[in-house]
């Protein structure tokens, strides 16, 4: 495929189109076991060792709900601000394919468990926007395709193909938007807020890790064009399987350019399923079929009916947790910063471990001070995430308490955060081992400042005179000959002490 | 009803997946022709009001906890396949989208 | 006791009473059935596998088991005919298909499991229309079954061979299962027992699925008490299966032991006589209505007018789940593969072993149910199906507001020849016009012999319907009238079969 794709610039593109999104966003489930079988979902086993009967699709097996996986999808659907269905069935989706043992996928297709939901999502600066959900539903995955003989694992020019099966079967729950209209040159931005506000609402509910790099949590990208001031959605294009938070944004944006340029040019967009890549930031075209998709949905023989109980849905409402941007609200009001530093907070992934941190008893102000200082620059040099560094919240509030205390002062405390990060044991430890404790025997300090003031007569005399900014040299020299381990504000006050200069 | 075409037995044996031959093609337009003109009387009640039946009983909620039991062997999980590798199920090259 | 010509005359109630009481051992009862098919099977063609080795290996752990003094199932080493469409752990399972030729599944169905846990002995597997789909067995694969009757006639179907291996004595039980019938017409055929018990009954796990919203396992025996015994070793609760009935199985064989009719309300529907039916058939089922009213029955003339929508309900239901069920048989992870040369695609592959792997009316039936299922005509032809379902469950719940039990002859004609309806479809479904509004509705029912056609000196069925998780009613009633057709007859009617 060496067709160049002809692009409109983006700003051109959204001068004369409205973009027209819908997101469809498959989660697995967190479950012990799959949707309809008890074969564990544990990542990382031998290929085949988790499948039976009912998830190799055995003549003869037959599914049974997990009641987990239903009670996840409700939690979801309450947590998208969804109705949940009184009553609602599983469907077969009928369609051929090697991954699907049934070669039918057990899938919800007219009564999803939840519908009518909206997400409200914040942008980078802090505007919120509400991106309304049509509909959760429950289903399973499909088992994993390794093709053999070709470059690379593709598929094509592949000889053939192997096939595990420990992933059919895990739970999936779908979530599927609105048209979501009206983003304008945002949509990009939003439709990456939407995925990210989504996973953070899963995670919060515990219902799934949801890492898109492991697949657990993975996004098509529909979108179309219409013109400006038109009211009619154009014809969309699907971009399947797009996983990352960076791609959702690029595939969206990189599809409008398309779309843009298709239509620029007198064309008419072909409805299609079209693949991202990551190397490019591209969309291609999926192989066209010749014929129509008709997935004969029918309801699932094999399955019984799943009616919620409202006493049921109520009490897994009463349960659910603070909701992600309500917290992240609270908390920016709590800690009383901006709608921008939180999004920092955000961007770097420092907010757990913010919270964890002041939770173990550090003062707000210091814990985000040090995460978003020293830590991240830790992080960002090791090439980790915050939460993988060799650090835990309680070590890091430790360190503020003894700076709280005195005990510390800052450059101590990078220090003594070192030596936790290179395994020499908490940071009280660290602070024995190294010797980095401030002076404060009053007695020591003094005559260090006795030495100071003797060994730069001149500084003194300038100080003398008023110049009291120029203590900083005098501050400077104890501190360097103590080590640093001096409290400098201390420093300073013994100094103009002597000096018998009074501040301001 | 409309007759059933050899043009729609094709389409109904690909999604099927039944390479059926030529011959077959004809008789089964005939004789899914004639069945579906005796069967398609059920559509009488179309325009009634009344709500269909899925299953015969009125089970609702039957589901299991969410605990592991034991998978097949691999071993057993594949002891049907036509042709394995590397303790998976080997196939044919997909023909299907990246 | 040891003529094995007078062994497997026995029923199973009283093989089970002569092992128990060390008259007879497990391993002599075998061995006098697998004799039996060893003799008569190359003409009958009941079983498509004989698992001699198991069944002795099982007949020995009954009788060591009595040895040791421990307490018998009631049904402990008994020897059964299992329908080859329930799993069977390191047993071939064909459902009488090609595409699953040599398949040995890893796993025991319920059904197969219940067995072994209660001592039965399997002796093999038993020839059925392929998938499940006919009225004959002449759509097995593997080669039509005869009925022993009149070798040249079917033994209906789909589960032919089950019936005709307990027509012929090679088996004192049988399992089948029924989606339309498929119990209890071959059961009529063949002047034998067949129960469909209620909907969710008896678990459906392993049991290869034709059409899932009703297709039901059972048992098929000689008397009703035989089958009663059977019922309740196969019956009750299975978490497998979402659709198993979490309740106590009916009292059947309490029933079965206490068999009347007196003041029992049976309802004969209108619908369920006319055109199409056989004169003799209807004759006997007519003196069978005499005799319940002699035995103290109250009869009540019941018009069902949506019965009359049921065969074609059904034959756009079962195709439509049945295309949707058989599709996971594509040739890549078990069952046959056709056509994988190294240059074909799988998409090619599972389409030329489709092709070469189901017969004509198992391929039929696919392309019946997706066309049925297909955008444009779900509503005209699923959907409507769906709701003629509905109404011929309501008038079932009528009915059942005015009598305990219906009675019908179960099917129209008695066995017909082999080869008469072979590419005759719609012949061929008529012969479960009376037996599907029961599997439509989920409703138990039985077909137990009533006598032979004068015209062609064949068997002709007697059904009794019962409403839902109400089985126990079939082998009340039923018990009532085989012992009365027993003493008229002055013997089991299969006495009068010729020998093979
Ligand atoms: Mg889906
Ligand atoms: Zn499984």
């Amino acid at each position: 495929m060496t067709t160049t794709t002809d692009l409109v610039p983006y700003e051109d593109a959204l001068a004369s189109y409205d973009p027209v999104m819908g997101l469809e966003v498959h989660v697995e489930l967190g479950t012990k076991t799959k949707m309809f079988c008890g074969c564990s979902t544990a990542l990382g086993a031998e290929p085949n060792t988790q499948t039976c009967p009912v998830c190799l699709g055995l003549p003869g097996a037959l599914p049974v709900v997990n009641a987990t996986g239903v009670e996840s999808a409700v939690k979801i659907g309450l947590a998208l601000n969804c109705e949940i269905a009184e009553w609602c069935r599983f469907a077969r989706k009928n369609y051929f394919y090697p991954d699907m043992p049934k070669n039918f996928q057990t899938s919800q297709y007219d009564e999803p468990i939840a519908f009518n939901g909206y997400l409200d999502v914040q942008l980078e600066d802090g505007e919120v926007f509400r991106v309304e959900i049509e509909r959760a539903h429950m289903e399973e995955d499909t088992g994993k395709s390794t093709h053999v003989g070709g470059a690379t694992g593709r598929i094509h020019g592949a000889s053939h193909s192997l096939l595990d099966y420990n992933r059919a079967g895990i739970p999936l729950i779908e979530i599927v938007t609105k048209p979501i209209v009206g983003a304008g040159e945002r949509a990009p931005e939003v439709a990456k807020a939407y995925v990210r506000e989504l996973r953070e609402v899963i995670r919060a509910l515990g219902v799934s890790e949801a890492r898109m790099e492991m697949g657990q949590m993975r996004c098509d990208v529909n979108l179309s064009l219409m013109p400006k001031g038109s009211g009619t959605f154009g014809t969309r294009s699907e971009t399947k399987n797009v996983n990352s938070l960076r791609s959702v944004e690029r595939a969206v944006r990189y599809e409008i350019q398309r779309h843009a340029a298709v239509l620029d040019g007198g064309g008419t967009v072909v409805q299609e399923t079209r693949h991202f890549h990551e190397d490019t930031g591209t969309t291609t075209s999926g192989r066209t079929k010749e014929e129509a998709e008709d997935y004969r949905y029918f309801p699932e023989p094999d399955l019984v009916p799943v009616a919620p109980s409202r006493e049921w849905v109520e009490k897994l409402r009463a349960a659910l947790p603070e909701l992600p941007l309500v917290r992240r609200n609270r908390l920016r009001e709590e800690w009383g910063i901006s709608a921008t530093d939180m999004q920092a907070i955000l961007n770097a992934g420092a907010l757990e471990p913010i919270v964890a941190t002041i939770d173990a008893g550090a003062d707000p102000a210091a814990a985000r001070k040090w995460w978003m200082g020293e830590l991240a620059r830790h992080a960002n040099e090791s090439g980790k995430a915050l939460d993988e560094l060799a650090i835990t919240p309680r070590q890091v509030a430790r360190v503020t308490e003894l700076v709280a205390a005195g005990d510390l002062n800052d450059k101590l405390a990078r220090q003594v955060i070192e030596g936790v990060l290179a395994g020499e044991g908490d940071p009280d430890q660290v602070v024995e081992k190294r010797g980095l404790k401030v002076v404060s025997d009053e007695g020591a300090l003094s005559a260090a400042v006795d030495e100071a003031i003797a060994g730069n007569p001149a500084v003194a005399d300038k100080i003398r005179g008023g110049k009291v900014a120029a203590v900083g040299a005098l501050v400077g020299a104890v501190m360097k000959a103590t080590r640093g381990q001096a409290d400098a504000a201390r420093v300073k006050e013994l100094i103009l002490e002597k000096l018998g200069v009074g501040e301001g | 009803m409309p007759g059933i075409t050899r043009e729609e037995v094709a389409h109904l044996a690909r999604l099927a997946r039944l390479e059926l031959k030529p011959e077959e093609l004809d008789h089964f337009a005939g004789q899914l022709d004639d069945i579906i003109g005796a069967v398609a009387r059920v559509s009488e009640v179309a325009d009634q009001d009344v709500p269909p039946t899925s299953h015969p009983l009125p089970l609702t909620n039957v589901m299991r906890a969410d605990e592991v039991r034991p998978s097949l062997t691999p071993e057993q999980a594949l002891s049907g396949a036509p042709a394995q590798e590397q303790q998976r199920f080997k196939v044919p090259q997909i023909l299907g989208e990246e | 006791m040891t003529d094995k010509n007078s062994i497997i005359r026995l029923t199973a109630a009283e093989i089970a009473g002569k092992i128990a009481a060390g008259e007879l051992t497990a391993v002599e009862v075998t061995e006098a059935h697998l004799a039996r098919i060893e003799a008569v099977d190359e003409k009958v063609h009941a079983f498509l596998h004989v698992d001699r080795e198991g069944a002795l290996a099982q007949a020995r752990a009954v009788d060591e088991k009595r040895a040791r003094g421990e307490k018998l199932g009631p049904l402990a080493g008994v020897p059964l005919a299992l329908k080859d469409i329930f799993t069977t752990t390191g047993v071939p399972t064909t459902v009488g298909s090609k595409i699953l030729e040599g398949w040995i599944p890893p796993y025991d169905a319920t059904v197969t499991k219940k067995l072994k846990d209660a001592g039965v002995v399997i002796l093999g597997k038993t020839n059925m229309d392929e998938f499940a789909m006919g009225s004959s067995t002449e759509n097995s694969a593997y080669g039509p079954t005869g009925n022993p009757w009149d070798l040249t006639r079917v033994p209906g179907g789909s589960g032919g061979g089950s019936s005709a291996a307990l027509a012929a004595f090679e088996a004192p039980l049988a399992i089948g299962t029924d989606t339309g019938g498929s119990i209890r017409q071959p059961a009529a055929v063949t002047g034998t027992v067949g129960v469909k018990p209620t909907y969710g009954g008896v678990s459906r796990y392993g049991m290869v699925a034709f059409s899932s919203s009703l297709d039901q396992g059972g048992p098929c025996a000689r008397t009703v008490l035989d089958a009663a015994l059977l019922h309740e070793v196969i019956a009750g609760h299975d978490p497998l299966d979402s659709t198993s009935i979490d309740a106590p199985v009916p009292p059947v064989v309490e029933a079965a032991r206490n068999g009347t009719v007196r003041g029992t309300r049976v309802g004969v529907v209108k619908q369920f006589r006319g055109e199409g039916y056989q004169a003799g058939v209807l004759q006997r089922f007519d003196e069978a209505v005499e005799l319940l009213k002699e035995l103290g029955a109250e009869i009540v003339e019941l018009d069902c007018p949506s019965f009359d929508l049921a065969l074609s309900a059904y034959y756009l239901i079962a195709p439509s789940e049945c295309s949707s069920n058989l599709a996971r048989f594509d040739g890549l992870r078990y069952g046959l593969r056709v056509g994988d040369d190294g240059t074909r695609s799988a998409e090619e592959v599972t389409s030329l072993t489709r092709e070469a792997g189901f017969g004509p009316e198992v391929k039929r039936r696919i392309m019946l149910g997706t066309y049925a299922l297909s955008s444009g005509y779900y509503d005209a032809y699923y959907g409507s199906a769906q709701k003629v379902r509905t109404l011929i469950k309501r008038d079932f719940d009528t009915a059942f507001e005015q009598v305990d039990v219906i009675v019908s002859p179960t099917t129209p004609t008695t066995a017909f020849p082999i080869g008469e309806r072979a590419d005759d479809p719609m012949a061929m479904y008529l012969a479960d016009l009376c037996t599907i509004p029961a599997n439509l509705a989920g409703n138990a029912a039985m077909s137990l012999p009533c006598g032979l056609a004068p015209e062609d000196n064949l068997p002709v069925g007697l059904q009794i319907v019962a409403p839902a998780m109400q089985d126990d009613r079939l082998y009340r009633a039923g018990a009532a009238i085989e012992a009365a057709f027993v003493e008229k007859w002055g013997h089991p009617l299969l006495e009068e079969a010729p020998s093979l």
